[in-house]
């Protein structure tokens, strides 16, 4: 029973942990993309789309993350070489993709879906209590925790990654290094692209093997506010989407318990315990300003 | 040349007929500049005559749009930085490329194309920066660091980068006295090693003192070459200008008037991660009375000035005393109010809103101390009234406008200064404070904005100038006080007061306020 609630907990924080681990790194590098919620809705059809169609979830995953890195692709030529507002552009992208997805999905609403088989390995994952939740969660799960460590390796312990954050704290300087500012921004972006498909996937092939319209309920805006709490810092994302995924699931099992709490507070209750949280780990405000992007959001055209 | 010791005909940089347009301005036109190996080489030149815009060229980061650069008497194309490292030029900006997330380290990890481990950059610039005495430590964070501090990161990383060529750009301003000294030493340790120095500066002396030749430009065009060792401060200026500069004229220190602005003890924390915090600091200001406060950039200047206009207020309302009346709990306009007039660092966005135009930048900033004039009791601009103001200001401080009443950007940095400062001097304010009256300004606004300064004060109001000019400070101040890590030195009478006194100060030799430091405990 427990073991089974910690595995709905990890189900439920992977998709957010990894379209908030994407969204790190193009923020680290000075753009703010609020299209997530549109990439990962998108991510989310095509998923469910090219898996029902070939019968294999994984092609639909590798689909789902070409898809939103060529959906974030969009955002990227108009922000960067377009140089148009990245808020207005993001918020844009949203409605596109909710748009879009509804109208490419309406033909698989209420087919059944292709659900992801979980990992098997005899013996371990047969183990009792922590045999499911370390050796026989899906797949995607293990890739979302090789992602985070992968994204803090690079953004901490490589030459790229600091050049990535150099970028994002002040591309003027980094342009006047001979740094490629504009090339770059476009690899994040559409870094943080392929990671929201990939996490929209994750929903219509996990979580719930089904297409609905919106199906991402708002989780794209969850990830946003994730990355900012959690101070640009992918284990703090981590312990953020996992505080998040547990109370959203503790509530669940308090409102079937019926004790005596309105409902509408019991589902607020991941939002608010989540910014409770993280806002205590980030009262330090050195260590907040050390990791905000100055750059964040400001457009960058190089005088030449 | 007999100083230059490779001379013969061995030159390491040949630029002909360089030239850049940004629109309709010219700011390089035309622009020959030799440099030979193992000299150092100075571009003279105002504010705005081009200087910045060459070496950005240079160095890649603009594109010229006619004229070739020859390196080692091969022609080449120089299309970004990375082009110009390879080739063998450095450059240390006069803005700081640097980043204040990061530290020493990864900040010159990334100027390095090739990917060795921090640490051993961060070895290696050690070793060198001791070697050369600008003593640096590669694991701290840009944003806790002095100015001159930061210099040193980007030479060091100039330097370890080998080049043949390094360009400074206006490398003293930033610096105190002192540490100037180090920095030419640094400089001629690299000239006597062989490499060619381009050394940009508007200071005189120290392009006397350390330059084999000089270029000087004008108006983005060159217009002549000379030994500096051959010329005088003024024959030079002479050539940078145009004209003959005139320095403001002081007439004899006034009688000190009654106490118009003191501060009394107050302490401010550090408003951000990487601002200075204030610590104890006591100033009287009579009326007649000019005080400098000079100072590294960084080590408080703009605190106290937000502190002392009001944009931050004091936790005891004694803190500040505007005319005899407690002013630490008041904001801009109530201090406005009491008589007192500020003007900031920063001209376009803090000193004036830059799209609107120069008599509604007039009426924003005095709607409450002439509100009568200017608005009608129903709330109505009286435009007429402002724009006559407007007019006044802008004749009385020659302010050169290409449109009747611009907008703040369309203006020269010099003359919307000289409008800003007017703005308060129409006020015939009891009390003037002015952050870095003319950073950025040329020589003939210069002048006029010292020379308004002084009349202020003799005509009985109290002015306070923080500058990091140090010439500026020694011919307006009647007495100098220096800010250093936040705390402010007793002032010092100007006849008292020497370059070295002051130099020592700037560097923290005597921190504190002894005699305050009693008061206290």
């Amino acid at each position: 029973m427990f073991e089974d609630i910690l595995i709905t907990i990890a189900t439920a924080a992977t998709p957010l942990l990894i379209a908030s681990v994407g969204e790190v790194v193009v923020e680290r590098s000075g753009v703010l993309n609020l299209g997530v919620e549109g990439m990962m809705v998108m991510g989310a059809v095509t998923g469910f789309g090219v898996a029902l169609t070939t019968g294999s979830p994984w092609l639909g995953v590798l689909a789902a993350i070409i898809v939103g890195a060529l959906f974030s692709l969009l955002f990227g030529f108009l922000t960067l070489t377009l140089v148009t507002n990245q808020v207005a552009t993001g918020l844009a992208l949203t409605l596109l993709g909710l748009g879009l997805s509804g109208m490419l999905g309406e033909s698989f609403v209420g087919l059944p879906g292709i659900k992801m088989d979980y990992i098997h390995i005899p013996f371990l994952s047969e183990l009792p209590f922590v045999g499911k939740l370390l050796f026989g969660q899906d797949p995607l799960f293990y890739v979302s925790l090789l992602l985070t460590a992968g994204v803090a390796y690079f953004l901490f312990r490589t030459r790229a990654g600091l050049t990535l954050r150099s970028i994002g704290d002040n591309h003027t300087s980094a342009h006047a290094l001979g740094i490629k500012v504009i090339a770059i921004r476009y690899l994040a972006v559409m870094f943080g692209g392929a990671c929201a498909g990939l996490a929209g996937a994750y929903l219509s092939l996990v979580y719930t093997p089904q297409w609905i319209e919106n199906m991402t309920a708002g989780r794209g805006w969850i990830a946003l506010a994730l990355v900012v709490f959690a101070s640009w810092r992918p284990w703090r994302v981590l312990a953020g989407a996992y505080l998040f995924g547990a109370v959203s699931i503790g509530q669940l099992h308090a409102q079937a318990l019926g004790i005596g709490v309105p409902s509408q507070l019991l589902s607020s209750l991941p939002y608010l315990a989540t910014i409770v949280v993280l806002v205590l780990i980030s009262r330090n405000r050195r260590l907040t300003m050390v990791n905000t992007p100055a750059s964040l959001g400001r457009p960058f055209v190089p005088d030449r | 040349m007999d100083t230059t010791p490779l001379a013969n005909g061995r030159n390491l940089l040949e630029v002909r007929g360089l030239t850049k347009v940004f629109g309709t301005l010219k700011a390089c036109d035309q622009v020959d500049l030799t440099i030979a190996k193992g000299e150092i080489h100075a571009l003279l030149g105002e504010n705005g005559a081009g200087k910045s815009t060459l070496v950005k060229m240079l160095f890649g980061s603009l594109e010229p749009n006619a004229g070739e650069i020859h390196w080692n008497g091969q022609p080449v194309m120089i299309t970004s930085p990375g082009v110009a490292k390879k080739l063998g030029i450095g450059m240390v900006f006069q803005h700081f490329s640097l980043f204040e997330a990061l530290t020493a380290a990864e900040n010159i990890a990334l100027s390095l194309a090739d990917d060795t481990p921090i640490s051993t950059i961060a070895a290696k610039a050690r070793a060198l920066s001791y070697s050369y005495g600008l003593p640096l430590d590669p694991d701290s964070l840009v944003g806790d660091l002095s100015v001159g501090e930061r210099q040193r990161i980007e030479i060091i990383r100039c330097l370890l980068q080998t080049p043949d060529l390094i360009i400074l750009d206006e490398p003293t301003s930033v610096l105190t006295p002192q540490e100037a000294d180090k920095l030419f030493e640094t400089l001629e340790r690299l000239r006597s090693e062989g490499k060619s120095i381009l050394y940009i500066s508007h200071r005189l002396d120290e392009v006397r003192r350390l330059c084999d030749s000089a270029t000087i430009m004008r108006h983005g065009k060159v217009v002549g070459h000379c030994n500096p060792r051959l010329e005088t401060p003024s024959s030079l200026a002479r050539m940078m200008v145009g004209t003959e500069v005139k320095n403001a004229e002081r007439t004899t220190a006034s009688v000190r008037g009654e106490e118009l602005l003191s501060i009394c003890g107050m302490s401010r924390k550090p408003a951000g991660p990487f601002s200075m915090p204030l610590k104890n600091i006591w100033l009287s200001i009579a009326g007649g009375e000019v005080i400098g406060i000079a100072g590294v950039a960084g080590n408080g200047q703009g605190e106290l000035f937000e502190a002392i206009s009001g944009e931050a207020l004091q936790e005891s309302a004694d803190a500040i005393r505007i005319r005899g009346k407690s002013a630490g709990r008041m904001g801009i306009s109530a201090r406005r109010l009491l008589g007192a007039a500020f003007v900031p660092e920063e001209r376009l966005g803090h000193g004036a809103a830059p799209r609107m135009r120069l008599s509604d930048n007039l009426l924003l900033s005095r709607h409450t101390t002439d509100g009568k004039a200017f608005v009608s009791g129903l709330g109505v601009v009286k435009s007429g009234a402002i724009q006559k103001a407007a007019q006044r200001i802008i004749e009385v401080m020659d302010v050169r406008k290409s449109a009747p009443d611009p907008e703040a950007a369309a203006l020269s940095g010099g003359n919307l200064q000289k409008f800003i400062i007017g703005r308060e001097l129409d006020r015939n304010p009891a009390v003037m404070v002015v952050n870095q009256p003319t950073w950025g300004v040329d020589a003939g606004a210069a002048a006029r904005i010292r020379q308004a300064l002084i009349e202020l004060a003799r005509n009985g109001s109290a002015v306070l100038v923080i500058s990091q000019d140090l010439d500026e400070l020694f011919e307006i101040s009647d007495s100098i006080a220096v800010m250093h890590n936040g705390e402010l030195s007793k002032p010092i009478p100007i006849a008292e007061a020497t370059l070295e006194r002051i130099g020592l100060l700037m560097g923290g030799a005597e921190p504190g306020h002894p005699d305050h430091a009693k008061e206290v405990a």
